[in-house]
């Protein structure tokens, strides 16, 4: 169980130092030109120019519109129910990405590769059917449905289906982070604090969280874009009640829908810098943990 | 070691705190978010006949969903393969101006929301449209095609083969390329016979992601696609149509097919990357 075994899930852990290249293995000069442009000229087609064309179309008919796209009050609903739907989501897969990490990494028992396989579940689910999920659960067919509806309480097209969808489609983002990270750091410093004297939450907030405080928040920001941005999960049980049941993306898509393009993309800007700061947040993550690895390193040696 | 190692691990199973708790809350919630609501889906289909059931799930329309579903994401992810697999070699071999600005932006297909991806990839190649207009003079429909789906696609699978891929570049022995070239062989001898077969089981891993991920997609299809049944409707929006129309028992058969196919293909990246990690730690040990 060395660090390996963390590399193809955990970004965070992956980060490898920068390699010096022996010029022996270098190719031709030619080769190199053509691999680089071949890559840039993809990248070009599918990053650069989509990102580009966002702002573009957002802005094409002025500032002025734009704002009022921004701050119409349909808009602005859509931005207030994105936030706590991942305000909800977040912290509750936070909580359990933790637990979670706690029980495989420290732990040995039957069935351990059952439940990794388990958390990860959600990932392979098209979206389409995180949402059909809670419509069989919660519909009017569905299975409470009519003691729903008895006891007069709506979670199918209203805020807490999108918020159980979000969950849903966010659930292993953390877990997925922690497990490979607090597995390849063992539990040797764990005990040694357990064995001087510290209860289990001192151990836990002194020695264990600082340990993976990066890792941490690398999957909640990748968690939250997720939730911020969900669309077919939350398309299906939302309703599409405007002004009420519609999340930013929902908010996207009916006004793309009604012709208004530069309404859809002003809201998909604001969507698009949201995805932005979390590239910049997740790198900057990617940096500091590096930082704090080569330092431990330091130390040790 | 490896006694020693053992050792450790005996003690920290009685010294460490909370296996309990934590395991305990871990499946409590499992069950409740994930593992009831997927079994709903099951239970719900056995509410059909069989005969039902297969009538549904293998009806005109669902099969040629299937063919474009499945079709379209096979090509995607060939086509990053192929191109991610030169991003990763560029990214972790060259160094060029702007070079870790551009490792950060690979992952934008992650983080962009798909609805936004789905818009502004419709907007782009719609005939009057910046790519668009380039590509109708030369006779080429993408959007509101079979191909716009392949478009759509290929944006969101394209981060899997070049994150799979660049870490095994990173850690690959640069003695053993040395050797082959200073023993004789050529850059493209030493590729297929050094490097290819070292990054092969990282290239599968993600064009398996890439893979698994398009066959589920919907917010960034359904914009470009045009939707047509029969031509360019993907099976996530047959559910959707198959639910507007409160036919839920169709709906469900259909997405019980979708997550076997699922399980099958979460089985088969988890022995790749099983396979990956093998041939990483065998690479180091030797």
């Amino acid at each position: 169980m060395s660090a390996t075994v963390s590399h193809l899930q955990n970004p965070v852990a992956r980060r490898a130092e920068p390699a010096i290249q022996p010029a022996a293995t270098t190719e031709a000069r030619w080769i190199r030109i053509v691999l680089t442009l071949t890559a840039l000229g993809f990248l070009t087609l599918f990053l650069f120019v989509p990102l580009a064309a966002v702002f573009a179309e957002a802005l094409k008919k002025g500032w002025s519109l734009y704002l009022d796209a921004i701050l119409e009050p349909d808009a602005l609903s859509a931005i207030r129910l994105t936030l706590i739907a991942a305000g909800i989501a977040v912290p509750l897969n936070l909580v359990f990405g933790v637990a979670a990490a706690w029980t495989i990494a420290k732990f040995e028992f039957r069935g351990k590769s059952i439940l990794l396989t388990l958390i990860d579940l959600p990932f392979s689910v098209s979206p389409v059917i995180s949402g059909l999920i809670y419509v069989l659960l919660f519909g009017a067919q569905g299975w409470f449905g009519e003691w729903l509806r008895e006891h007069d309480i709506k979670i199918l097209f209203a805020v807490p289906g999108i918020v159980l969808a979000t969950i849903f489609v966010t659930f292993p983002f953390v877990a997925r982070e922690l497990i490979p990270l607090m597995q390849a750091q063992g539990s040797e410093e764990e005990e040694a604090a357990l064995v001087l004297g510290a209860s289990g939450w001192q151990t836990f907030w002194h020695v264990t969280l600082p340990n993976i405080k990066w890792g941490l928040l690398y999957g909640v920001i990748l968690c939250n874009a997720r939730a911020m941005g969900e669309f077919g999960a939350v398309s299906v049980v939302s309703g599409h009640i405007r002004g009420e049941t519609n999340t930013m993306p929902l908010q996207v898509e009916i006004l793309y829908n009604e012709y208004n393009f530069v309404a859809a993309f002003a809201v998909a800007s604001l969507l698009t810098l949201l995805a932005l700061l979390t590239l910049a947040l997740k790198t900057l993550v990617e940096w500091r943990s590096h930082e704090q690895r080569r330092h431990q390193a330091d130390q040790a040696a | 070691m490896a006694f020693l190692a053992l050792s450790t691990q005996a003690r920290g199973k009685r010294v460490i705190p909370g296996f309990h708790l934590s395991l305990g809350f871990t499946l409590f919630y499992l069950g409740l978010i994930v593992l009831i609501p997927l079994s709903a889906v099951f239970l719900k289909t056995f509410t059909m006949s069989w005969a039902d059931f297969v009538n549904t799930v293998t009806s005109d329309r669902v099969l040629a969903s299937y063919r474009l579903t499945f079709g379209a994401s096979f090509l995607a992810a060939l086509i990053n393969v192929v191109f991610g697999g030169i991003v990763a070699w560029v990214l972790v071999r060259y160094s060029f101006p702007g070079k870790r600005f551009i490792d950060a932006l690979v992952d934008l297909p992650f983080a962009l929301p798909t609805a936004v991806a789905g818009i502004t990839l419709a907007t782009l190649y719609a005939p009057n449209g910046w790519i668009g207009k380039l590509l109708t003079p030369l006779g080429i429909k993408v959007a509101f095609t079979p191909l716009g789906v392949l478009v759509a696609l290929t944006f969101i699978g394209l981060p899997f083969v070049v994150r799979t891929v660049q870490p095994v570049l990173e850690e690959a022995e640069k003695e053993l390329e040395e050797a082959a070239l200073s023993l004789g062989a050529s850059h493209w001898q030493t590729f297929a016979r050094v490097i290819f077969p070292t990054i092969l089981p990282a290239l599968l891993t993600g064009f398996a992601l890439a893979f698994a991920r398009a066959t589920g997609e919907y917010g960034s299809v359904i914009f470009i696609a045009g939707n047509m049944p029969m031509v360019s409707e993907i099976t996530p929006l047959f559910m959707i149509t198959k639910l507007e129309q409160y036919d839920y028992a169709g709906a469900t058969a259909i997405a019980v097919v979708m997550l076997i196919l699922s399980f099958v293909m979460l089985l088969t990246i988890n022995a790749l990357q099983a396979w990956t990690r093998r041939r990483q730690h065998a690479g180091r040990e030797e």
